[in-house]
């Protein structure tokens, strides 16, 4: 059982040490990297997927339940336990969708469960956040940007199904952004967003504040930013649905900016 | 001394995880030597010998296949590497028409492959990825974590039994594992043995027996039938 995420701190672009040595994760924590473009948001997750023990580029370690951990985590993607979510939005595979799910399913040895059945609500997830439906006899390379990821958020959701979620820029994805976060949080995991999203940022517990390829503070949501955060998530609907209106060739109207009627 | 052959299609970056290998290799006070086959042209003898101080040499197969080279001048860089006082002898070469593997019994085989190339890959490369050792994955940050899976996946049908390790050969991610399996491997001595079967040379056809269909032939035949994958022996 996987308990703890423990980030242990390495250095920086000018390789003096991280101002922040030492970061705890907890099962159910939900956790936003915060920092300008080029701020080292990304590297840090990679560290953590790649489960760094001092062998990457920043010498940070990734400690799991206070333990190096097992380097079978690894190379076996069934018992990897992370998903990481890339800012990939074109697959290079040159395989059916639904083969590509059928082969991943079995990499990471979901036998326990109907291959059909998994297959079947990856691709309804994944249709909740995309515009036009992924077909599961397209070819993964003929998906478009927001398809591609939305089909990775379902199948790191459904098929990985790991306690630990890492997630890149998720709001860049072109996909319901606000239904992505309801469906991820229904599973009780530790989640790692990288984003500039304020309303991700105030839904998190704490934030990570990198710059120049350093953590270089922690924030925790206080009681004035959480009161904030109802207001931040109103006006965060309300350009959503300007977005989806617009999107499906509506016009707008002056009621539609309620928050500042 | 330790042998170490490291084989794949051009450009998945061989001579990059090379480089590091020998980066590690000299951290722990290991001596290596380094033999670059190709058929025209290369230049990463050169560059390895600049940029660490160590032997290194190549070779051009020219009209011959580099694998076939490979068998002919191994025994050579054996001797050469042993006179240079190296523990290990690193040799790339390009694999080309896919039909054997440059490895050799009881010496570690490394294919380099890419995450980019396509999930078909693994089925089309044959015996230089199924007789091999080690299968070595790179470009691993240009896919997603679930494609770099899938990919594992179509390594593991063709190659069951192969290690498979994705590196990050940019930075040299991921490579500890290999210096490992080449330090713990068995040093070479005696007659060295190619792995798997040599493909066919010369043939029925060649020496002038133009019936048509397989009936007519001996040696190496196949019928419409028999069409088993290929995995060199």
């Amino acid at each position: 059982m996987i308990e703890s995420v423990t980030i242990m701190g390495g250095h920086g672009r000018s390789g003096r040490p991280e101002a922040v040595q030492q970061i705890d994760l907890k099962m159910g924590n939900v956790v936003s990297i915060v920092g300008p473009t080029g701020s080292g948001k990304t590297t840090l997750i990679n560290d953590i997927e790649l489960l760094a023990n001092a062998n990457t580029p920043t010498g940070r370690r990734i400690l799991i339940n206070g333990c190096v951990p097992p380097s079978e985590y690894r190379y076996d993607p069934a018992k990897n336990p992370i998903a990481l979510i890339t800012q990939h939005t074109n697959f290079l595979s040159d395989l059916p969708v639904r083969k590509f799910l059928e082969t991943h399913a079995r990499i990471r040895d979901k036998r326990d469960q109907s291959t059909d059945g998994l297959i079947e609500r990856v691709i309804s997830f994944a249709n909740q956040l995309t515009g036009e439906p992924i077909n599961l006899e397209s070819r993964m390379t003929e998906l478009s940007g927001g398809q591609t990821r939305a089909l990775l958020i379902a199948d790191a959701t459904i098929i990985c199904d790991t306690p630990i979620v890492l997630l890149d820029e998720v709001e860049n994805a072109g996909i319901h952004r606000t239904r992505a976060l309801q469906l991820l949080r229904e599973h009780k995991k530790i989640f790692l967003f990288v984003t500039h999203d304020p309303r991700i940022v105030l839904l998190s517990d704490f934030r990570i504040v990198m710059r120049e390829g350093s953590i270089t503070d922690v924030l925790h949501t206080d009681q004035e930013e959480q009161k904030l955060s109802e207001g931040v998530s109103k006006l965060d609907d309300s350009l959503c649905l300007l977005r989806e209106k617009l999107r499906w060739g509506q016009r707008l109207i002056a009621n539609d900016l309620e928050v500042f009627a | 001394m330790k042998l170490a052959i490291v084989a794949g299609p051009a450009t998945t970056g061989k001579t990059s995880v090379i480089r590091h290998v020998i980066r590690k290799l000299k951290s722990n006070e290991k001596k290596a030597a380094f033999l670059k086959i190709d058929v025209q042209y290369a230049e990463e003898d050169i560059e390895l010998a600049e940029e660490f101080g160590i032997p290194t040499r190549k070779i051009y197969s020219g009209e011959l296949c580099p694998d076939h080279c490979n068998v002919m001048v191994l025994g050579d860089a054996l001797e050469w590497a042993e006179e240079q006082g190296s523990d290990v002898l690193i040799v790339e070469t390009a694999g080309l028409c896919l039909r054997c593997s440059p490895y050799v019994e009881d010496v570690l085989g490394i294919v380099v492959l890419e995450a980019t190339s396509g999930m078909n890959l693994p089925l089309k490369v044959g015996p230089i990825l199924s007789l091999s050792d080690i299968a070595v994955v790179t470009k691993i940050d240009r896919v997603s974590q679930a494609e770099r899976e899938v990919f594992r996946a179509r390594i593991q049908d063709v190659a069951p039994k192969v290690l498979i390790r994705e590196v990050n050969a940019l930075y040299g991610i991921g490579i500890d594992p290999l210096v490992e399996e080449i330090l713990e491997s068995a040093d070479v001595e005696g007659q060295l043995y190619l792995r798997g079967n040599p493909p066919v040379g010369t043939c029925t056809i060649c020496v002038g027996k133009k019936e048509v269909g397989w009936q007519s032939h001996f040696g190496v035949v196949r019928s419409l039938e028999n069409q088993n994958f290929y995995r060199g022996q």
